[in-house]
């Protein structure tokens, strides 16, 4: 499986990310410029952690009319596993891949902790490989990540069962402890939290290691199985 | 030439906790008359006036980028501007 990691101007966890699906996980990865206009050749995209375009006007609010994006649709609209973490949530939100937007922690700080989160679906070709319920370590480091949607959207995801994490202990105000988001389809997901900080206990937790092996499980039972 | 000025807040019902903390500073300076404080952002374009429909193309520009209709609002003023 190939994967492409996406790299913004001001993208900051794109070597993390890289590293995490390259070494850990032992799959193939390639570093994608923004201006990028064909992913045809990958098989699931990941948009990185950082400050895509310094955060000018709002969080991933220009990063959402780079070339790449419109490739980063297509490839969703293939059904393609498309995962955002931090920056690249708050660019998935803006994208209107996925509901809501993104306001200033509640504590107006930048917060750069491990946080626990359970894993609240795990039904997901991201999260098959947690136990429902499981309670996983991953870091935060983000100054907004305070999730917010109406009330509609909110209800809209808790009956469709598209929240795939909560905080245990909401550090950043998000409405419902929400932590990551899957769209409809259930091939997007946004989260805050870095699965790809947390993919060897010799970074502390190796807890996120097993959403990249989900992404990997879930594309073998579709494309080599069946083949 | 237009000078359009566009203002940016965040809609009524979305915290605005930095808006809090401006009104807490505030009122420690004993100004206890301020009631709230909400923090926006203020952008001015200088568009051509050859533009064919201006106040579609600002309001499509507020909608697809300056704003995020998700948890702001916007609004605008237009000044025409003659050209030096």
């Amino acid at each position: 499986m190939r994967f492409a990691v996406i790299v913004f101007p001001g993208s900051n966890c794109d070597i993390d990310m890289f590293h995490a699906v390259k070494d850990e996980l032992g799959a193939e990865a390639e570093y994608v410029w923004h201006d990028e206009e064909n992913l045809d050749r990958f098989d699931g995209i990941l948009l990185p952690g950082g400050f895509s375009y310094g955060d000018y006007l709002r969080t991933g609010a220009i990063a959402q009319f780079s070339n790449v994006m419109d490739e980063v649709k297509k490839a969703a609209q293939a059904g393609k596993p498309v995962l955002g973490v931090c920056n690249g949530f708050q660019i998935l939100l803006e994208t209107g891949l996925l509901p809501g937007a993104m306001r200033r922690n509640e504590s107006l700080k930048f917060i750069c902790q491990p946080e626990t989160l359970n894993v609240v679906n795990n039904e997901t070709m991201f999260s098959s490989s947690y136990e429902k319920d499981e309670e996983i370590v991953i870091p935060i480091a983000h100054g907004e990540g305070n999730y917010y949607c109406d009330e509609e959207t909110l209800k809209q995801l808790e009956e469709e069962n598209r929240i795939i994490f909560r905080y245990k202990n909401n550090p950043n105000g998000s409405i419902s402890d929400i932590a990551g988001i899957i769209n409809a389809k259930g091939n997007v997901l946004g989260m805050m939290p870095h699965p790809e900080r947390a993919v060897s206990e010799l970074l502390g937790s190796a807890d996120g290691l097993k959403l990249f092996q989900s992404i990997v499980k879930s594309w073998r039972e579709n494309h080599v199985l069946s083949s | 030439m237009y000078k359009v000025k566009v203002f940016v807040t965040l809609k009524e019902s979305v915290l605005d906790p930095q808006g809090s903390a401006v009104k807490g500073s505030l009122h420690r300076m004993e100004y206890n008359e301020v009631q709230d404080v909400r923090i926006g952002k203020y952008l001015e374009l200088t568009i051509e006036d050859s533009v064919q429909d201006l106040d579609k193309s600002v309001r499509e520009m507020c909608e697809k980028l300056l704003s995020n209709p998700v948890i702001e609002d916007y609004r605008y003023e237009v000044e025409e501007v003659v050209a030096k």
